[in-house]
């Protein structure tokens, strides 16, 4: 595993976190209530390809191999290159998303890493959705961690990503964008309480954003 | 490598043994009050060292290395600008385009081109957003649209390149240079802060504009205006061409004019209500923050000393 772990290092070192620094530029807030170390899951939410960068740029190289975002598998492994890509150099988890499979089944890479104490990102919303609109989290956050009390989940909020790489652009225009840590969620009994929770989050950490003006 | 003037070289020494004075003063409050909360103190001078320091090796590095910084200074705070006003999410090409305007600007700088340098952003980059908007069709909100990003370059690529400028005009003050001129704007700009803060503290009574700064009183900027008239009379001739009647001349523009840059970025906070615009410099807030007064001071002061001696 040794030759991946350079690779997401250089990748990271050299060109994702200079362009989510310089090109972008983050408004952090709360940093330190991010989870060190694992097992711990992020959630988030997700209007661009960036997300995932900006988040994994959040930590320090030492331990970026350790942070792994859960990834439609549809698309990541949809051809050659990419799938190695997202495998080898970001290290994903591909998640099944059709669904066909039962739900043992499609948390088994997820779990795995969990036992090896890693840290998830997830995204509950599933797809990237409209630029700089909260979509509704869907519940599958819930079945993941379902088994596992030891787990908790720290939500993240992040702002003004869908401007500088909305989803279908390939032009990235500088913006600073906005990630703002939440505490960690209690722990829920069912489904819809969690979604609740993730929801009512998103809608607090909302006021700390600084670039949430729109002409819209 | 820059060789720096002498006297340039003294006021940059001068600099630091004032940081350094600020550090040891902290320290000392800290031994002395071990119950309170110095955290915020600590970072802004920490972050002042930071800047210094940066900007003091772009100086000394060359003089095509600090027109380098100004721009990338200019990139920072117009990203910060974008970011925090409304932008329709059609204009990201448009977007895309006023970032270019930045390294031109800068070019015009370094080959000291000085009548395009000039009018490419009031005129050509005025006339080419709203042109480039067209393009792009969407006429709702086209207007505020226009309107903001045309005030966006002009505040944070406009006004800030006349910084750069200063280092492009030919030396008059051969003992100070054009480092002299640079080191005299930032330096005072930066201590009428300081002075209209420390009046304001301990005089301040009657409020100036309550809605935007309930801070800021008459006492504070008053007082603030006549030390940096003095100050800036007397470091004009060591410094800059200037002679020391036309210093307290410069001192009287730079506390003016640096208090309505300040409250200016203050009023767009307030309009869009967030407290800092940014968070990248510890202690200060954003990279609008600490340039606020420098947007109004830098043209105002350039073109006073343009007037009077190019």
């Amino acid at each position: 595993m040794m030759m991946p772990r350079i690779l997401k290092i250089l990748f990271f070192g050299l060109i994702i976190k200079p362009i989510v620094l310089i090109v972008l530029g983050l408004n952090v807030c709360n940093r330190d209530k991010l989870p060190a170390e694992g097992p711990a899951v992020i959630a988030a939410n997700h209007n661009s390809h960036l997300d995932t960068m900006v988040l994994m740029s959040l930590y320090p190289l030492s331990i970026i191999h350790k942070v792994r975002p859960v990834a439609a598998a549809d698309y990541f492994l949809s051809n050659r290159m990419l799938a190695w890509f997202s495998l080898n150099v970001i290290g994903i988890i591909p998640l099944d998303r059709a669904g066909v499979i039962n739900r043992d089944r499609l948390f088994e890479g997820c779990n795995e890493a969990l036992c090896k104490g890693d840290i998830l990102i997830v995204f509950p919303e599933g797809s990237r959705g409209e630029p700089e609109k909260l979509g509704a989290p869907k519940k599958g956050i819930y079945y993941l961690l379902k088994e596992r009390n030891d787990v908790s989940i720290t939500p993240v909020l992040m702002h003004g990503l869908g401007r500088a790489l909305p989803r279908g652009e390939a032009l990235l225009v500088p913006f600073n964008c906005d990630v703002i840590v939440g505490d960690k969620l209690p722990i829920a009994s069912n489904p819809d309480e969690l979604v609740q929770y993730l929801s009512s989050t998103y809608e607090y950490l909302l006021q700390y954003c600084l670039t949430h003006n729109t002409l819209e | 490598m820059l060789d720096i003037p002498q006297n340039s070289l003294y006021a940059m020494i001068a600099v630091v043994c004032i940081l350094f004075a600020a550090t040891t003063t902290r320290i000392i409050l800290r031994a002395k009050n071990p119950e309170k909360d110095y955290t915020e103190l600590r970072q802004r001078i920490q972050s002042w060292w930071w800047m210094v320091g940066l900007l003091f090796l772009v100086l000394i590095l060359s003089k095509n290395a600090t027109i380098a910084f100004f721009g990338f200074l200019s990139f920072l705070a117009l990203k910060e600008f974008l970011s925090i006003v409304p932008t329709r999410q059609a204009d990201r090409r448009v977007v895309f385009w006023v970032y270019l305007s930045i390294p031109i600007q800068y070019y015009w700088v370094v080959s000291g081109w000085y009548g395009m340098f000039i009018i490419f952003i009031p005129v050509y980059i005025f006339l080419f957003i709203p042109m480039r908007m067209v393009l792009i069709g969407e006429t709702k909100g086209f207007i505020k649209a226009a309107g903001i990003l045309h005030w966006s370059v002009m505040l944070t690529v406009f006004s800030l390149s006349h910084i750069a400028y200063l280092l492009t005009l030919p030396e008059k003050n051969m003992q100070a240079g054009g480092v002299g001129l640079i080191l005299y704007l930032l330096f005072m700009t930066q201590f009428n802060d300081v002075c209209q803060y420390i009046w304001g503290k301990m005089l301040g009574k009657h409020k100036i504009i309550p809605k935007v700064s309930p801070n800021k009183t008459w006492e504070g900027f008053l007082g603030g205006l006549l030390t940096v008239t003095l100050g800036s009379g007397f470091l004009a001739p060591f410094l800059t061409p200037l002679s020391l009647a036309e210093g307290f001349g410069a001192g009287l523009i730079i506390g003016i004019s640096g208090f309505i840059g300040d409250v200016v970025i203050s009023s767009v906070k307030r309009d869009l209500q967030i407290k800092d615009s940014g968070n990248l410099i510890p202690g200060h807030g954003g990279i609008l923050d600490r340039v606020d007064s420098l947007i109004y001071t830098s043209p105002l002061f350039f073109h006073y000393l343009y007037y009077l001696h190019y």
